[in-house]
């Protein structure tokens, strides 16, 4: 099984095509658009630190970068010294691997999961299942998709997509062991029947799994940041606890963490803080009441030592707020899965070609707009437009594009170099769709532009070139 | 070669480094002894009056609820009079704390208080912060053999006490008391910063409270700050 599994980012468009007419997903796609991008921009505001704090988060995320090695190799030292383990994985097959070998040496065969990205992407579930352990989400919203059995449609929200009345109609499905004729209408009984039905799970499990959104190298601690209270259940109750992170999550210091924590929750939920931030170092110690009594940190390169060393560095200060598919037209209309893997939306656009390969998922770095709000928001001003542009010129230099793209390109390229043909070219084409037009003052339909027009009308040219009348604008002053 | 030779192979080729340049080192090492600290929201930097009283304000944002008591033999009747308001039985359970061990439990006879950690049947817990922030009403809690971490998450209702004087106006200020209380290289298994009551908005946006930890948090504020 490759880290690609369910891998279906080749088929985006047709993937869009079913989400732009899946009325239930459009639903609850409206949502993001109407309440958490107004949320947040509040909460910002409230903030008048909040650009600062930006830059100070990306100066401390690239200093980090450019000093990785120092920093892993201080984490290590301070986790192990804490009595925790860390194990490296240069692949999602180490990684699993790693992670089954732990989870057979403490006989589980129940584990519970709090929410990890790095998870996803190691398929770590499937895994465990295959070989005999059962793995239970416990994020209300992981716990929606694994019952489901789909990948989650936002790295924050994972259940997006669903509305109350599929939640609903799926706790029916599964939890068949209470009364068929029970009252699930309100919200707040979906969540007592999960928060009742996992409970008993977290109380009986053996080994508990969550990631970390930060690694911190001067004391070798790993930090979940949570609003339901599931991921502390999960590493405080069972007897070992595995922490999934990746190179990038370490950072320096304490003092460096309390910068991400005031961008984290109010570019991810629009809230001044998480409910529940906790630092985790070590296993419980001699006289402790709780505690697991062992600590493992898995580190996962997966390709990200190869994008330290490329054009997608600034890719790596990413702290998985989700605030960029927040803000993105294209994921608000097709919703996450159409993007085919684990990270969706405009950072799934930079990501998932760096893991997967460009060849797997050419189309993602192509489903922007380019409008640039991704950019505008991101708490750690990854410039994101710019690092999908660099994915499309890798798609174009090795002949990945369809073939209409480009040799449609080539043309453009031919005008676009010879500016004299370009101007005589153009003058040529307005004049004659002026012609055309003159009469309804709009194309219904255009040549070789068909599927645009479908769904708007292309306006007939006025009089001339944008460049003609600059010329004359110019002549007369 | 190991996955972790490999792993920091890639990372050095990457940076073009070999990981043993003096310069390098140093850097490094100079920034965890110096740990700077970043923006700092001027929210916070208060009077400690003040910075009591935004934090209250901060916990209640967040959905939590607060009392404010003048000495810490108020604790007990506060914490009855929480328990009758809610109509929860006259039970819970507490760590070994010293600071809540001596407090005038007896004083509320109906009260019945018990000690030790959680295994999900307390309904209530009782548990004393090391420090609060007043930026956004958090709570700061280190673990340890007289503080259970499960009293934080399993109870349905979680009372904690925090000292007005251990209010402070931003998350560094408390570093900085973790360092001198700790050491940094002696850090608390866990240590749980908790603003409001547990909650989830994964079910069609709309959010609820009481997801997977205490549906009711209680903050007592005690003593002059």
């Amino acid at each position: 099984m490759s880290s690609a599994a369910h891998l279906t980012s080749p088929a985006f468009k047709e993937n869009a095509r079913e989400a732009l007419a899946d009325p239930q997903l459009q639903r609850s796609m409206h949502g993001i658009e109407t309440g958490i991008v107004d949320r947040r921009r509040a909460t910002v505001a409230r903030l008048p630190e909040f650009e600062a704090l930006r830059n100070s988060a990306r100066d401390i995320k690239n200093h980090t970068l450019a000093y990785l090695d120092l920093y892993l190799e201080k984490f290590e030292e301070r986790c192990k010294a804490a009595g925790g383990h860390v194990h490296y994985a240069v692949t999602a097959e180490e990684a699993r691997t790693t992670v089954l070998d732990i989870c057979r040496s403490a006989n589980a065969s129940l584990v519970t999961k709090g929410k990890s990205m790095i998870g996803e992407e190691i398929a770590i579930n499937d895994f465990l299942e295959e070989n005999g352990i059962t793995p239970i989400e416990t994020d209300l919203g992981e716990y929606l998709v694994q019952i489901r059995h789909e990948l989650p449609s936002h790295i924050i929200m994972p259940a997006v997509h669903l509305t109350k009345e599929q939640i609903e109609a799926d706790f029916r499905r599964v939890h068949t062991h209470l009364p068929a004729d029970r009252n699930l209408v309100e919200p707040q009984t979906l969540l007592t029947e999960a928060r009742v039905i996992l409970r008993e799970r977290f109380l009986a499990a053996d080994v508990g799994i969550t990631g970390a959104n930060f690694l911190v190298a001067e004391t070798g601690t790993s930090i979940i940041v949570t609003n339901e209270g599931n991921g502390d259940l999960t590493q405080t109750l069972p007897r070992v606890h595995i922490v999934l992170a990746s190179i990038e999550k370490v950072v320096p210091t304490l003092d460096d963490v309390a910068q991400f924590l005031r961008l984290l929750a109010r570019s991810a939920t629009a809230q001044e803080m998480s409910v529940y931030t906790t630092f985790s170092t070590g296993p419980r110690r001699e006289g402790d009441p709780d505690g697991p009594n062992e600590y493992h940190v898995i580190i996962l390169d997966n390709g990200r030592t190869a994008m330290l060393g490329g054009q997608f560095r600034e890719m790596l200060r990413c702290i998985r707020c989700g605030a960029c598919m927040n803000h993105c037209p294209v994921y608000a209309a097709v919703g996450g899965h159409t993007y085919g893997w684990v990270y969706p939306g405009p950072m799934g656009a930079v990501l998932t070609p760096s893991i997967v390969g460009i060849e797997n998922s050419a189309h993602l770095p192509n489903a922007s707009t380019f409008c640039g709000r991704c950019e505008e928001v991101c708490p750690v001003k990854i410039p994101l437009p710019k690092l999908m542009r660099h994915w499309r010129e890798r798609e174009f230099e090795r002949h990945l594009s369809p073939a209409a793209v480009r040799y449609g390109l080539g043309a453009w390229g031919f005008l676009a170099t010879r500016p004299k043909f370009y101007a005589f070219a153009m003058s040529l084409f307005v004049f004659g769709l002026g012609l055309l037009g003159k009469i309804a003052g709009r194309f219904r339909w255009l040549p070789l532009a068909g599927s645009w027009t479908r769904h708007r009308d292309f306006p007939a040219p006025q009089v001339q070139t944008f460049q003609a009348q600059w010329r004359r604008r110019v002549k007369t002053r | 070669m190991t996955a972790r030779d490999t792993l920091f192979a890639s990372i050095r080729q990457s940076l073009g480094v070999t990981g043993n340049e003096p310069a390098r080192r140093a850097t490094v090492a100079e920034r965890l002894r110096n740990h700077p600290r970043g923006v700092i929201p001027g929210r916070g930097q208060l009077p400690p009056a003040e910075r009591a009283k935004l934090f209250v304000q901060m916990v209640e944002a967040a959905n939590g609820s607060a009392d404010v008591l003048a000495s810490v033999d108020a604790i007990p009747s506060a914490v009855a009079a929480l328990l009758r308001k809610h109509n929860l039985p006259m039970q819970a359970r507490r760590g070994d704390d010293p600071r809540l061990a001596a407090l005038p439990w007896d004083r509320e006879r109906q009260l019945e208080i018990t000690t030790g950690a959680s295994d999900g049947h307390q309904l209530v817990s009782i548990s004393h912060a090391f420090a609060g922030v007043a930026e956004t009403g958090t709570l700061v809690m280190a673990s340890g053999p007289d503080n259970p971490t499960t009293l934080n998450f399993l109870p349905d209702t979680h009372i904690v006490v925090v000292d007005a004087k251990d209010i402070a106006g931003d998350y560094e200020t408390v570093w900085q008391r973790v360092r001198e209380s700790f050491g940094i290289e002696h850090l608390p298994r866990a240590i749980n910063m908790i603003t409001g009551p547990s909650r989830s908005a994964d079910i069609a946006q709309i959010l609820i409270l009481g997801a997977h930890g205490p549906r009711r948090l209680h903050v007592l504020v005690v003593g002059s700050p």
